[in-house]
């Protein structure tokens, strides 16, 4: 389910439709340069790339300067315009949104920190199978939200929200194997923490995706759903759902 | 046109919804006006509640204005103004032949976009509505005045110069004058028509701050062209658009999440 596109470019003031154009689409850049970190930590972990690890750690620095500013265009623009309803909420959503992407990225960092240890004490296999699968999975959360954003798609936010308990899943069953592979073989231990730091930042980034998508959720409908159950939320998506069809018949009177 | 004593049964009622909610002062029912042929206001059915400030918002002619002047009977002075439907005060419909208008306009006091004093002295100001009531033992008057001045929060201002002229006093001062004086014959119901346009921020802070403590003792209808005014002073507010009740309901949840495209279209500034 949609909104139109232009939603937020119908006021009469067209400083005000500017003023949220951009901090909508600078969140969006922000969210680009962030999945494109996610993408690099986890390559570069797999493929041990210390250059690329190297390079996507310089990124966080930008996206830690994006999040100050984004939340600076929106401090402006509540203390200028006083916004309400959707255009309040839009504004709420982004700086709260800013600052779980800024968290991604740190998770990506961290991922990288550990590719560069790991190059430097010696690199294992072991558990790059389960990086593979969980960072697919993040990567498509991450990517989904930003589209869900973009487009203003709660559906596809609550997709979102719903992977994430694939992921916790996941990484859980990622632990048990690794837990059980170092008690086996003591020697591996070193190596094989560095994996289980890298799959926590991944769990972790899947957090921040789920958050995403309520935060999205929120600007939408108007329902806080942080810390509400799956089905909770479905309900509030299906609400909005329905409460947008029956407006649109009650705007013909 | 309805009959104005008849009752209209209250089924499509708008009730504005809340866990402590507090009882109905005042009820209208299905509430429609014109003047000659031009319709102003259209079926407005809601409920509003007592010791709570309701916010009358909506577009330069959408007849706000003119449903706060109905419920003192102020509307009907115009010739050509026809009204049906019913507005009930505790119960009793105020439109109905036995009432007393005057008597109405004591217990529904009005204050206006202007401040409006006479050309008296500040204490001759308060005391008008007094002496026309006949209350003129002096110690009752003194009390009440000193009374009605500081619950308007200008006893502090004014208390040494009660007997200099009131037009002396700055817009804010003698808009607080102006409330003091209605609320001198204690009212039940005020209503406030833009009590706040024609002042600065800071005397407009005031009075926004007056009708927080005023609450406490009248039930408040405000009208305002400041949606910001209205989100901070407003307990309920009621969105008209054309002569029609769009949307009532509690003002955090019309100003967060309204639940009609109109409101939403209005309050983010899109309309027109």
């Amino acid at each position: 389910m949609e909104l139109e596109k232009d939603n937020y470019s119908t006021h009469i003031s067209q400083q005000f439709n500017e003023e949220l154009e951009t901090i909508r689409t600078q969140m969006l850049t922000m969210g680009g340069m962030v999945e494109q970190q996610v993408t690099d930590a986890i390559e570069a972990l797999l493929s041990a790339d210390v250059d690329r690890a190297e390079a996507s750690r310089k990124v966080d620095q930008q996206t830690n300067a994006m999040e100050v500013m984004i939340d600076d265009l929106c401090t402006t623009t509540i203390a200028r315009r006083q916004p309400a309803a959707s255009d309040l909420r839009l504004i709420v959503s982004i700086s709260r949104s800013v600052s779980d992407l800024e968290r991604i990225g740190d998770e990506a960092s961290r991922i990288c920190a550990q590719t560069i240890e790991q190059a430097q004490s010696g690199a294992t296999q072991r558990g790059h199978q389960e990086v593979r699968h969980i960072g697919k999975l993040v990567r498509d959360m991450v990517r989904s939200v930003l589209t869900a954003f973009a487009r203003n798609d709660i559906e596809m936010a609550y997709h979102v929200a719903k992977q994430d308990k694939e992921v916790d899943r996941e990484y859980r069953t990622a632990m048990r194997a690794l837990v059980t592979y170092m008690m086996e073989d003591p020697r591996a231990i070193s190596s094989v923490l560095s994996v289980i730091w890298a799959l926590r930042s991944l769990e972790r980034i899947g957090d921040h995706a789920r958050n995403l998508a309520e935060h999205l959720i929120y600007q939408v409908s108007g329902t806080d759903v942080r810390h509400h159950s799956l089905k909770q939320i479905r309900r509030t998506v299906e609400e909005e759902t329905n409460a947008l069809l029956s407006d649109d018949g009650s705007t013909e009177e | 046109m309805t009959p104005l004593d008849k009752q209209i049964p209250v089924a499509q009622t708008i009730t504005a919804t809340g866990p402590d909610l507090p009882a109905t002062r005042l009820k209208v029912c299905d509430l429609s006006l014109s003047y000659g042929d031009s319709r102003v206001l259209s079926n407005i059915t809601l409920e509003l509640p007592g010791n709570r400030v309701t916010a009358f918002i909506g577009p330069s002619g959408c007849g706000k204005s003119t449903l706060l002047r109905c419920f003192n009977r102020m509307s009907e002075l115009a010739p050509d103004c026809n009204i049906s439907g019913t507005i009930l005060l505790d119960n009793d419909d105020i439109y109905a032949r036995s009432v007393n208008v005057a008597e109405l306009r004591r217990r529904v006091g009005m204050v206006f976009q202007k401040p409006n004093p006479f050309p008296a002295s500040v204490y001759e100001n308060v005391n008008f509505g007094l002496k026309i009531q006949g209350i003129r033992k002096k110690r009752v008057v003194d009390e009440t005045i000193e009374w009605a001045l500081r619950a308007a929060a200008l006893w502090d201002e004014v208390k040494d110069r009660l007997h200099e002229s009131a037009l002396g006093l700055s817009g804010g001062q003698q808009q607080r004058l102006v409330i003091a004086r209605t609320i001198a014959v204690r009212p039940e119901v005020l209503l406030l028509d833009e009590p706040a346009s024609a002042l600065d921020p800071i005397s407009t802070l005031k009075i926004e701050e007056l009708i927080h403590e005023l609450k406490r003792e009248f039930t408040i209808l405000i009208v305002t062209h400041n949606m910001q005014q209205a989100a901070r002073v407003s307990d309920y507010t009621a969105f008209l658009h054309q002569g029609r009740l769009i949307e009532f309901g509690e003002t955090e949840k019309l100003f967060t999440r309204p639940s009609r495209r109109q409101t939403e279209d209005y309050i983010t500034g899109r309309y027109g």
